[in-house]
């Protein structure tokens, strides 16, 4: 028998990017015992690569904007199938999110009288994004890490957790290992809060790390939870697409806030072509309106459609390079080089220059971007109640990417980091409530937590496949079958091969030790892939529509009845299943600012 | 695409030594490419940290053909094809398998520090130009090559005495923040030990986000420590009124 540690907090919080730390920070200022369990370095998760901003209605500088404006905004971008609870949260309380990282100790770039600045982004009716140059993200990481390491939070670096424990229904606690011992650790808590980011590693281009593996997400459905919208995976528009070895890495939407037009492979601007009647009336129909938008003439001229939503744009792409009219590298030409200076570039986009000089030797102040879009985000994730963020497991909690329900059927680029904030301090502060309320600590099931680390040591030192050969051939499946447009076909082979894919995982084998063996973890990891790969494949071919960022090739237009429902993927004793579940209607007195013309 | 061969330091706790691999070679790869080909063909146990694969989160730090660096900003063109490239891990910290160190070190020093904390009444008004230095500092992607490179940690191991120029460019931030309350110079002269720092500037040339370590942050803080403690009028002053300011 596998002799393991024990830890004891009142609340657990997995993943340690924006929503994880905020959900700490917030717990421990309720005055309970948390335990933060990331699978890499403090600092390093996701939220580091988050490069264009954070949307908050500050209105620093649009004073028309509002949390009205912001509301209608997501609804719009998530075609109207969000939790409009959530939405109204988000942009409620935004600003007092944004705020507060200043008081910590944030240093956003400034407006000329000397306040936080914000810049345009897709979907987003004024300019909103409260932002750091490129590298927003890194400076919320830095700030709330910093910040939080001086509140009593402790912090388990590298330390992977594998299931989660339960008691007759109730979250009990985790089982988890170190990564430089291959020891493992059984937590017991009263609360545990997934905040483990998306699923995009199912996929082969993609702008996710290794990380990205959708443990939250399948912890939570092995739990019983339930999760929600999961056929809606976000492509996001611009990931670079040579030179090989970089194709899906980010190019943030903050080069087309900053002006950078998209053009074909004939010069075309071919985004005035492809301009939704949702967003007729919002975005500018000639290149000179848009250039002197661009300029800063902003209160008499309409948006470039380049900054229309991400799904618009991503399938845009998609057409002209499957027309013949791509790039060289199959993708298109993002520049921005012809629309601002050389300084202006430099000083706003400094990562990006960077990323393109040192990586595909292209100078973005001179030249155009060869782009193409990238698998990014996932909207679907636990369902969780708006103002709780509670699971449908009691003690189980899920914020940030993990959690579904704000974005809808696609997110807008800045609504991620609000996101992790607005939702982060709400998860951490119901769980730290729900902990404080529980008269005893759960029962740890011991036997439980020894068949975990049991399953868990099987792949290590048995002759078997290579994980990595698995992970591959999954990948490579989605992108085929799974990608931004979708046929029936493709999708029941997706589930077929995801069932071989668990087969052959099944009879994975790793050599090495226990000590830091990236392919041990990986065939772990593996297994919460998959049940996050068959629910996208499962959900949206249940989905019989286009809408937002599920496209389907037989059923190109959205349809009434699909606008109703969202989809709830469940665990059944036969497997996993979809349900439809009834969207709960927008209240009558916020109706007029989300289907209406002016908030 | 052709083949290159790469040398990886395979072995843990320090014990061990580097294996030759063949690689298959394709147009603008960066080390790290290399890496992760190895351990899908030959070596899924071969250990390595890296998670953006894009310069941005500071975790794929390693020292290639002797120079320390990011392996995923890397490329394989800085180095003669025709020779097998060699990858060994951060020097100035204990060991942990293959191509990790154990940087937790960094951490421990991390919190010695006080976080930011604003001043009273302070309202929250800053121009660019006011900013512009903090954000700097702010660039920094812990991925601890400065700490890898400093002769104070690397061939002094003066870890206990000296907080590296990581430390110092977080405590400028901080310092130099102008909301600011300040207090941190005591902590940056004894507890961090800035004067073990002569400023040879290894630091500065490693720096992936080009923080211009030495003179915008140390150089600055040995400034603001010397005024504070060693001003000769304030030094009399302290010993005539026995007061610490």
């Amino acid at each position: 028998m596998t002799a393991y540690q024990t830890s004891e907090h009142d609340v657990i919080v997995v993943g340690a990017g924006g929503a994880g730390l905020r959900a700490a920070i917030e717990a421990s200022a309720q005055g309970v015992s948390v335990g933060l369990v990331c699978k890499s370095l403090l600092g390093k998760a996701h939220t580091v690569m988050a490069e264009g901003g954070m949307a908050a209605a500050l209105a620093n500088v649009r004073p028309e904007d509002s949390w009205k404006v912001h509301f209608r905004d997501t609804m719009r971008g998530g075609k109207f199938l969000n939790n409009w609870r959530m939405a109204l949260l988000h942009a409620k309380e935004a600003p007092d999110r944004v705020n507060e990282l200043e008081e910590w100790g944030a240093v956003f770039d400034r407006t000329k009288d000397g306040r936080i600045n914000q810049r345009p982004f897709g979907g987003h009716t004024y300019q909103r994004l409260a932002h750091v140059g490129d590298r927003t993200g890194l400076e919320m990481i830095r700030t709330l890490q910093d910040h939080g390491v001086h509140r009593g939070l402790h912090v388990y670096m590298e330390c992977t957790v594998v299931d989660l424990l339960l008691d007759g229904g109730r979250v009990a606690g985790a089982v988890a290992y170190w990564r430089n011992t291959g020891e493992f650790v059984v937590f017991r808590a009263k609360a545990v809060v997934m905040a483990t980011g998306g699923i995009g590693k199912a996929w082969k281009v993609t702008s996710n790390s290794w990380e990205y593996t959708g443990d939250g997400h399948a912890l939570a459905y092995f739990a019983g939870a339930d999760l929600l919208d999961m056929e809606f995976q976000q492509f996001h528009p611009t990931g670079m697409v040579w030179p090989p070895s970089v194709r899906g890495t980010l190019v943030t939407e903050g080069v087309r806030g900053e002006g950078g037009v998209l053009r074909n492979n004939q010069g075309r601007r071919f985004m005035f072509d492809n301009i939704p009647p949702l967003y007729r009336a919002d975005t500018a129909d000639t290149e000179e309106e848009a250039a002197r938008w661009v300029t800063g003439d902003r209160l008499k001229n309409r948006r470039p459609p380049e900054l229309l939503t991400r799904d618009e744009v991503s399938r845009a792409i998609r057409r002209e390079v499957k027309e013949g009219r791509g790039s060289p590298h199959g993708g298109v030409l993002l520049d921005i080089a012809s629309v601002r200076p050389a300084e202006y570039i430099k000083r706003s986009l400094p990562s990006m220059y960077h990323q393109f000089k040192e990586l595909a030797g292209v100078d973005i102040t001179r030249e155009p971007m060869e782009v193409g879009p990238t698998c990014h985000y996932a909207m679907g994730g636990v369902r969780v109640d708006a103002d709780t963020a509670a699971s449908t497991v009691p003690g189980l909690y899920a914020a940030g990417e993990a959690a579904a329900g704000l974005h809808g059927a696609n997110r807008l680029g800045g609504n991620s980091l609000s996101d992790l904030l607005v939702f982060g301090r709400r998860a951490g502060h119901a769980a730290a409530e729900y902990a404080k309320s529980l008269a005893s600590a759960p029962r740890i099931d011991e036997g439980a937590a020894r068949d975990s680390i049991a399953r868990a040591l099987a792949p290590l030192g048995r002759e078997g496949e290579n994980p990595y050969t698995i992970q591959n051939d999954l990948q490579e499946m989605m992108d085929r079958n799974v990608g931004i447009v979708r046929a029936p076909e493709e999708l029941s082979g997706a589930i077929d091969a995801i069932r071989r894919l668990r087969e052959r995982l099944n009879r994975v084998g790793v050599g090495g030790t226990r000590t830091y063996n990236p392919g041990w973890h990986l065939a772990l990891d593996l297994r919460c892939l998959l049940v996050c790969a068959e629910a996208v494949a499962r959900a949206a071919l249940t989905r019989t529509e286009s809408r937002g960022a599920h496209t389907r090739l037989d059923f190109p237009k959205s349809e009434e009845r699909w606008g109703k429902v969202n989809l709830v993927v469940r665990r059944g004793g036969d497997g996993m299943s979809i349900v439809e579940q009834p969207l709960e209607p927008v209240p009558e007195e916020f109706r007029a600012y989300v289907y209406g013309d002016k908030a | 695409m052709n083949e290159g061969r790469i040398r990886l330091f395979r072995g843990e706790n320090g014990r061990g030594a580097t294996e030759e691999y063949p690689y298959e070679r394709d147009e603008g790869m960066v080390v790290l490419d290399v890496v992760h080909q190895v351990q899908a063909r030959y070596a899924p146990d071969l250990a390595c940290r890296w998670n953006c694969k894009a310069g941005k989160c500071g975790s794929c730090s390693a020292e290639m053909n002797g120079k320390p660096g990011l392996m995923c900003m890397t490329r394989l063109e800085r180095f003669p094809a025709d020779q097998p490239i060699t990858v060994l891990p951060m020097r100035a910290f204990p060991h942990v398998k293959d191509l990790v160190a154990d940087v937790s070190w960094n951490y421990e020093v991390n919190r010695k520090i006080p976080p930011f904390r604003m001043r009273e009444g302070q309202k929250r008004v800053a121009f660019q130009e006011d900013v512009d230095r903090v954000q700097e500092f702010r660039k920094c992607i812990e991925c601890f090559l400065c700490q890898d490179v400093c002769h104070v940690l690397r061939e002094h191991g003066k870890h206990a005495e000296f907080g590296g120029p990581r430390f110092f460019v977080r405590a400028a931030a901080l310092e130099m923040h102008p909301w600011d309350a300040g207090g941190r110079l005591d902590l940056v002269r004894k507890a961090l030990g800035i004067g073990y720092c002569n400023i040879t500037k290894c630091c500065t040339e490693v720096c992936p986000e080009n923080i211009r370590i030495t003179d915008n942050a140390i150089i600055p803080l040995k400034e603001r420590v010397v005024d504070r403690f060693y001003d000769p009028i304030r030094m009399l002053w302290r010993v005539m009124t026995s007061k610490e300011e």
